[in-house]
């Protein structure tokens, strides 16, 4: 994550399985206006798949994904 | 002598355009008509779902599905329906009025999604239970939750009338749940019919 991207709400997701990290995330970034970032933290190991499937569908779109420790940061734009 | 000419040409080619104009006027007229044909039975953004089950895990997936599908962005409609429907009992409900039958299966028919099992382990209800904590202990929410969740987010369920009936339930003892409605089988097709996507469970 580079220093200058501005986020603009965190959703600390962690130990939340399938649905809730989607469910929870995109009812989420609707408390953001268009074009802000949030970061969503997970430790579901199906986040890597589903997250990108759901950006896809929903209109958004993943900035970057990165792991540390169990535990997955996702930064989502949103777009729609 | 050269005006006249000029004229005569002047006169002619507008009567080959409009015969032209008239066709291209047709095809597009055609073309209108076909395309509003079209979206109007092009399928929306939609699932449409039959929960057939009742059994816990098949209707976990269920709502697991339906919850996740409005995360993407979709319309969702669950049509419960059979072994499906005494799931949607509120077990703190009792009504009355019941013939013979009726409170056989009432009694027999779990009440409410606290008393759904497992399709498969059930072994005497310890598997239930054994993958009831087990879910606990994973945060995996419960149907209850996800029953709630689904509500919250605007999942509209249908309840099948017939079904109802065949197994003596009444409308007072199904739950409380912000878009219920009871419904028989043309309008899950109706809204199948419109849905990217149907499933049966």
């Amino acid at each position: 994550m580079s220093e200058a991207m501005k986020v603009d709400k965190v959703m600390d997701l962690k130990g939340l399985p399938c649905p809730m990290p989607v469910v929870k995330a995109s009812k989420g970034i609707k408390e953001v206006e268009v074009d802000q970032v949030i970061e969503v933290l997970t430790t579901d190991p199906g986040a890597l798949v589903d997250f990108p499937a759901w950006a896809k569908t929903s209109g958004n779109e993943i900035l970057e994904t990165v792991q540390a420790d169990g535990v997955i940061k996702i930064y989502i734009r949103r777009k729609a | 002598m050269k005006t006249n000419i000029a004229k005569k040409e002047v006169f002619e080619a507008p009567s080959e355009d409009t015969g032209k104009m008239r066709e291209i006027e047709e095809q597009i007229a055609q073309l209108k008509s076909e395309v509003e044909a079209l979206s109007a039975d092009s399928p929306e953004n939609k699932l449409s779902m039959v929960v057939f089950s009742g059994d816990l895990d098949k209707v976990l997936a269920a709502l697991i599905i339906a919850t996740g599908a409005v995360a993407m962005g979709m319309d969702v409609v669950m049509f419960f329906t059979f072994w499906g429907t005494p799931v949607l009992r509120d077990k703190r409900k009792k009504v009355g009025g019941k013939d013979f039958m009726g409170k056989m299966f009432g009694s027999m028919l779990p009440k409410g999604t606290g008393a759904v099992k497992l399709s498969h382990m059930n072994m005497g209800g310890m598997g239930t239970y054994m993958m009831k904590s087990l879910m606990k202990k994973k945060n995996v929410a419960s149907l209850e939750e996800m029953l709630q969740l689904a509500g919250e987010l605007g999942v509209r369920i249908f309840i099948c009338e017939m079904s109802m009936d065949l197994m003596g339930f009444k409308r007072e003892e199904m739950i409380e749940y912000p878009n219920l409605s009871f419904c028989g089988v043309a309008k899950f097709l109706e809204e199948a019919k419109n849905s990217k996507v149907q499933l049966f469970i």
